[in-house]
């Protein structure tokens, strides 16, 4: 995990997705290393995020990354995989 | 209401037998705690822990029959034992008691096994027939009454609860790993599996004879539904059809009050339990007690629907406020009195209602439960509605907004996107055609908590389905029926008695001697509904649309119009932050090592989740509580832990004892 006074330092892609992973192994995965799931595999069909998980996902994600993620973008297609979550990290870093 | 157990085969002697049985039914105390008996004889004997209800001077038990040669050890109730009786004594029948204990035994004296035909009633009893050398166990229709059975050294043993067995020499506890697979995908094990690898549940609905070396166990009745084409036909009107709704219910309620000490009702503010009071207040002389339970958080508090009601109906009101922190605090407690495994904190605010219900000097409440089963209330049968109306058209923007409509009352998931909700609901093309379509989110959500399993677990299960095991057993002609009769059998078949009845009914009850009684789950009235077509059951979207139209005019329309709320409790939520301690001792790595089901790592990190608060999913919500109770289970009743080579002798023993030292 970063220092507090890292957070909002600009991340690098490997980085950032280092650190979904990270905590998406901590979170929802609980077993197995870090290489079990892919960068583009669907978290809800690999059955790691449920239909309220997704809360804790967007939470972190504000939390940690300093993001506002508005409602119309807690979609599958912004946050269903660590590729597609470290992507919507980089367009909507803060300035 | 009582306890019963026994056995059938040879013993040492009488006073051998003897001594066994009251080491079981000491432990089945609580369950009656108003008188004892014993009856035994060669090769059998019968126990019973009595609760007084009906005919409180005549109604010991065991009870012989007339010329002592048949005897019986009974738990529960016949209702209609008036009008058996009365049939009985105009063909010559006569009778020494005015029990409908003895009911039983007279027509069982006339129609053999056949006469479980004849009962309406909740029951799990023994008969033991001399001239036959033959013992007849039965259990009821729809599971409301517990009865288990095993065999050790050649001799069968049953009891009321799990934990009477257990007190036979050479029946020791051990998980079987299936009931675990099971429990972790569907809530519950599939009877006559038990979580107990030597013990099984009598069915319900099932009978069990037993000759010497000869054990036969049969059904003798089973939920059915018509045809689906058979369903379209119905021409009944809708109103002919709530008429007789109500006629019948009016009449099962009727019977479920016969009782020699007062009858209370349970309150929840919702449709079902609102019906079944308002129905018992017409017919009782003197003013009706009722009782309910309301909660801290308000996502699970009904408390102002509740107050409405007693306003309404103008019962004497009990009501008892649960607090999160009393749920922590019982649930071990709940887990002894349920003996299983539980995925849901659900029953631990019934357990403390019940006691509530004693301290007041009742034996007997009824209960509005069975109705979303019988009528279709759950939203789970929406649920599969929506999805399937969606896969017709893949890509309606219209259809697949109708996700928002379900589950109204859970905040995690009204907070979802459209797209979360497809996502999450959409039915896979292959699902279409299974037989398991409506219940399949709810499973799969279910069994992806089996993460959590050890390796060693996993090995042992050898890649069992238990989705495969469940759609096996099915009926032959469940493939006919309409959908929602469907995912109707699913629930009243098995969710009803695998889990409703028993964890969440009979043990938190009967864990302080209180009797429930279901007017819903008369199976004159469960037949009749099953026949009624399924569009006047979940008209569109509107769940129990005929038993509102039935009970109209009994309720005031804030209750009679209210959307379902189904009874809940928080889960997680109960044991975050600074739980009692026994919680960290459960899921601490060591515990988790030593009873082999669970991995130790993945488990300690659900720990740190639950104690910042954080576990809002349904995955983890359902393996906290299962993990935990699945802990509190095996520390309650086992001795022989799956994987007890896993560590050294010394360091096993003293982690044990840190187990078992712990308070609640």
């Amino acid at each position: 995990m970063l220092q507090k006074n890292e957070q909002y330092s600009p991340l690098s892609p490997e980085l950032t997705a280092k650190e979904v992973r990270s905590f998406i192994e901590e979170n929802f995965l609980f077993r197995g290393n870090c290489e079990s799931i892919r960068d583009d595999e669907s978290l809800i069909a690999a059955g790691l995020i449920d239909s309220t998980g997704v809360l804790e996902l967007v939470a972190f994600l504000e939390e940690q990354f300093g993001i506002e993620v508005a409602d119309a973008d807690i979609m599958p297609e912004n946050l269903d995989s660590i590729r597609a979550i470290t992507s919507y990290i980089a367009s909507h870093k803060p300035r | 209401m009582c306890g019963v157990v026994g056995y059938f085969g040879a013993t040492a002697s009488r006073s051998a037998g003897r001594a066994e049985l009251t080491r079981m039914v000491g432990a089945l105390r609580h369950r009656g705690p108003d008188a004892l008996g014993y009856h035994v004889e060669d090769g059998v004997g019968f126990g019973h822990a009595r609760l007084s209800i009906i005919d409180i001077a005549g109604g010991q038990q065991p009870m012989a029959g007339g010329d002592d040669d048949t005897w019986i050890t009974f738990n529960g109730e016949i209702f209609n034992y008036v009008e058996l009786r009365q049939a009985l004594v105009a063909e010559g029948v006569r009778f020494r008691t005015q029990s409908d204990t003895e009911v039983i035994l007279k027509l069982y004296e006339k129609l053999g096994p056949r006469c479980v035909e004849s009962f309406n009633g909740d029951f799990a009893f023994a008969i033991w027939d001399r001239r036959r050398r033959q013992l007849f166990m039965a259990r009821d229709r729809m599971g409301v009454r517990p009865l288990f059975h095993a065999s050790v050294g050649g001799k069968l043993y049953f009891a009321s609860e799990v934990k009477a067995l257990l007190e036979v020499p050479g029946l020791t506890a051990e998980l079987d790993p299936i009931a675990l697979d099971q429990t972790f995908t569907f809530w519950f094990p599939l009877a006559p599996r038990t979580h107990f690898k030597s013990i099984s549940e009598l069915p319900p609905g099932h009978l069990l004879v037993a000759r010497e070396g000869h054990v036969e166990i049969k059904p003798y009745w089973r939920l059915e539904y018509p045809d689906a084409d058979a369903d379209r036909a119905d021409r009944r009107s809708e109103a002919e059809i709530a008429e007789e709704v109500r006629a019948l219910l009016i009449d099962a309620t009727r019977i479920r009050l016969r009782s020699d000490v007062p009858v209370g009702s349970y309150l929840s503010g919702g449709l079902d339990s609102s019906i079944v009071t308002a129905a018992a207040k017409g017919l009782v002389a003197d003013r009706l007690t009722s009782f309910s339970i309301g909660f801290e958080e308000a996502e699970y508090d009904e408390s102002a629907f509740q107050e409405h009601m007693v306003a309404a109906l103008g019962t004497e009101h009990h009501s008892f406020r649960c607090r999160n922190a009393d749920i922590a605090r019982v649930f071990p407690d709940v887990v002894r009195a349920a003996e299983r495994p539980m995925l849901r904190t659900a029953p631990a605010p019934l357990f403390l209602l019940s006691q509530r219900v004693q301290d007041r000097g009742f034996k007997v409440v009824l209960t509005g439960e069975g109705a979303d089963e019988v009528f279709a209330g759950y939203d789970i049968f929406k649920e599969a509605a929506v999805r399937r109306f969606c896969a017709r058209q893949p890509g309606s923007r219209f259809r697949s907004s109708l996700f928002k409509r379900l589950y109204p009352y859970l905040p995690g998931l009204q907070g979802q996107s459209p797209a979360y909700l497809e996502a999450f609901f959409k039915a896979r093309p292959e699902d279409l055609a299974d037989p398991l379509f409506s219940h399949l989110p709810r499973f799969r959500n279910t069994a992806a908590a089996k993460v959590f399993f050890s390796d060693d677990l996993r090995r042992e299960l050898a890649g069992y389905d238990a989705f495969a095991d469940l759609r096996a057993r099915l009926p032959a002609d469940f493939t006919r029926w309409h959908r929602l009769s469907q995912a109707q059998y699913l629930e009243t078949a098995h969710l009803l008695p695998g889990y409703i009845l028993c964890s969440q009914g009979d043990r938190v009850a009967m864990a302080h001697a209180v009797e429930g009684r279901f007017p819903f789950l008369d199976h004159r009235l469960v037949e009749f509904a099953a026949r009624i077509p399924p569009r006047l059951k979940l008209k569109g979207l509107r769940e129990k649309h005929i038993l509102r139209k039935a009970a109209r005019d009994m309720l005031p329309p804030l209750v009679g119009n209210r959307p379902k709320q189904p009874y809940r409790a928080p889960d997680a939520q109960s044991f975050a932050g600074a739980a009692p301690s026994y919680v960290e001792a459960c899921l601490a790595p060591a515990t988790t090592r030593q009873m082999g089901y669970f991995d130790p790592t993945a488990v300690a990190k659900l720990d740190a989740k639950r104690r910042n608060g954080r576990i809002v999913g349904f995955r983890d919500g359902v393996a906290l509580v299962g993990v935990l109770s699945t802990a509190l289970w095996h520390q309650s009743f086992c001795r022989n832990p799956l994987s007890n080579n896993k560590t050294g002798g010394h360091e096993r023993a003293s982690e044990e004892r840190a187990v078992l030292a712990i308070e609640p």
